[in-house]
């Protein structure tokens, strides 16, 4: 396996990086063992059983069923009000010199930035404040705040790398302003777009905090999974939940890596 | 007649930066027209504002008699070839070609035809399925001049179109840039750096200097006739003489030019004539460039590869005719 010019790492460094990587994903590998377990009330090492009767329990229980389409749909609907403010944000911050710009770039990044339970608490008494009972929007509203940054990022770097004559090239050529934007920012920008729709997606699908906070009566899948662990009946539904939500958030993210890995050919300018 | 374009008085300034200053500029239909300047002399943001990237702070432009200001780009028939090409990467080299006429709603067989066409005409055809990434420096400034032609526009205009080319290339173009404007009748607009180009291409030079318009002429009034220490210096290198000097020749109190290849060196210290001292001697090939120092002032002499040269540090005599000894306009 050793490539040419490059030296292979010492044996200590390699049991050490195999060491870490195991400690990370072990975790994972066991929710998944237990998700295959005879035993309900408590998880116990190793399995007694293995059965694979908690699908069909799973597959037949309504709260898991409500939990995971009200999850898909706040999901899509924040990727969706953030793939239009973050476009458009996107291309203001790059395509304008304006004044301010620099702190709005700023402004937009920062719940990202800042911890879960403090854009939670201040959504929370703001609602409260203006008197908006807690509902399905709401929760939408408080996960749109943190997605509209991961479709911005990623737009604002595609932006950066692409041509901006481009743009004047193609208003010259007899386009305005809304073909300009379907025939060339568009097709330029849309895998940037599908990446940053993807994380935010996965994002919003597994969010705890800020939920907890906006959510009023309904159960999104990780809170729904959060209660679950306090009651213990039938507990490795969670687990087959779980395994769930892992390939449903691993999926896109992998997909977005891979895309925006080769957006850098797309990118390319005309010189 | 009316002129094709025509600036009056027109200004574009960002904050206190005077980019372009008063200019007034007319510029006749099928005219080959080129805007000489060093970087930020205001000739880029000219052509900026006959594509309406730019509107006037003051001033008017006029496109073939209509007035231009507040007309957006995509309403002008004036199309532009730009300095990186800003082909779209994304779009094969014949949806390139044919994206004016896309946008213009022309069905997908006719401006597929329309795009072979002008593909043909710069000398590419069978390129239509490339991608512009494919495509090298020049293959892709032909491909933008075909994007533009084949929207049959009024005025073209070239930013500095073949800076990215290398010599021999540049060459090339620039002769088949000059018989392609022949053969289309179109008008030309054409910004450069470069003086050479500007005066083998063009039918008219305008030097450009801080946002304004320092002369314009024919290639050869530019060259031997400079009104300007400016225009003599920048279009090429000419040999700018302080007036206590030029009244010694021509018995007026005025700045002169002076074309390096119209010095004589003579090798005898007598006679009449200007004795300088050789600085340096630079090998150019076809012609030999001399630094010389006559008395603290510093002349350039071109004389043809194979004289007989003096040796560096040595002492000549200058001779000059002195009907090449051109009095400038400017005030002393």
């Amino acid at each position: 396996m050793r490539s040419d010019g490059s030296q292979s790492a010492p044996l200590g460094l390699k049991v050490a990086a195999a060491c870490g990587l195991l400690f990370l994903h072990l975790p994972i590998l066991l929710i998944f063992v237990y998700a295959f377990t005879t035993e309900e009330k408590s998880f116990v090492w190793p399995p007694p059983g293995l059965t694979t009767q908690w699908f069909a329990v799973t597959w037949n229980r309504p709260d898991v069923w409500q939990a995971l389409s009200l999850s898909v749909r706040v999901a899509a609907i924040s990727t969706a009000i953030a793939l239009i403010l973050g476009t458009l944000c996107s291309a203001a911050v790059s395509r304008t010199k304006f004044f301010g710009r620099e702190t709005i770039s700023l402004l937009v990044i920062l719940p990202i930035a800042l911890p879960g339970i403090i854009t939670g608490i201040a959504l929370r008494s703001a609602f409260s404040l203006a008197d908006i009972p807690f509902s399905f929007w709401t929760i939408v509203l408080g996960h749109a705040t943190f997605c509209v940054v991961v479709v911005y990022n990623n737009a604002v770097a595609r932006f950066r790398r692409t041509s901006g004559s481009m743009i004047e090239a193609s208003m010259d050529l007899g386009a305005d302003g809304f073909q300009t934007f379907r025939h060339v920012v568009l097709p330029n920008i849309a895998t940037a777009l599908l990446a940053g729709g993807m994380l935010a997606f996965a994002l919003s699908f597994d969010e705890v905090i800020v939920t907890t906070f906006t959510a009023g009566q309904q159960q999104t899948l990780p809170i729904w999974m959060l209660e679950e662990l306090i009651r213990p009946r039938q507990r490795p539904v969670t687990n087959v939940v779980a395994m769930v939500v892992v390939l449903v958030t691993l999926l896109p993210i992998l997909a977005a890596y891979y895309l925006t890995r080769d957006g850098d050919q797309i990118a390319g300018s005309g010189k | 007649m009316t002129s094709a374009v025509s600036f009056q008085k027109a200004s574009r300034h960002f904050g206190s930066v005077r980019a372009v200053d008063a200019v007034d500029l007319d510029i006749a239909p099928g005219e080959f027209f080129a805007m000489l300047g060093p970087s930020g002399s205001g000739k880029t943001t000219c052509l900026r504002l006959i594509a309406g990237f730019e509107q006037p702070t003051s001033g008017s432009i006029s496109i073939f008699g209509e007035r231009a200001e507040g007309v957006p780009p995509y309403r002008r028939n004036v199309n532009t070839v730009f300095q990186d090409y800003a082909l779209f990467p994304h779009l094969s080299v014949l949806d390139n070609v044919a994206y004016g006429l896309m946008v213009k709603g022309i069905g997908k067989a006719e401006r597929h035809k329309a795009a072979k066409e002008a593909l043909s005409l710069v000398r590419l055809p069978g390129y239509g399925a490339r991608r512009p990434g494919q495509l090298s420096g020049g293959q892709r400034q032909r491909v933008a001049l075909a994007r533009a032609l084949v929207n049959q526009p009024k005025v073209l205009l070239l930013d500095e179109p073949l800076g990215a080319l290398d010599l021999k290339l540049r060459e090339n173009m620039q002769e088949e840039l000059k018989s392609l404007q022949k053969a289309l009748g179109i008008t030309f607009v054409f910004v450069t750096h470069d003086q050479g180009e500007a005066l083998s291409m063009a039918d008219r030079v305008a030097v450009f200097n801080d946002g304004k318009i320092m002369q314009i002429g024919t290639p050869e009034d530019i060259y031997q006739r400079p009104k300007t220490r400016f225009v003599a210096d920048f279009v090429g290198s000419s040999n700018v003489l302080p007036p206590d000097f030029v009244q010694r020749y021509s018995g007026q109190h005025r700045w002169g030019s002076l074309r390096p290849e119209s010095i004589r060196v003579g090798r005898t210290a007598s006679g009449e004539g200007v004795s300088a001292r050789l600085v340096s001697t630079n090998y150019l090939g076809a012609t030999t460039k001399l630094a010389l120092d006559a008395d603290g002032l510093k002349l350039h002499a071109i004389v043809p590869a194979g004289t007989a040269l003096p040796v560096e540090g040595e002492t000549v005599m200058l001779t000059f005719n002195r009907e090449y000894l051109h009095l400038m306009d400017e005030p002393v």
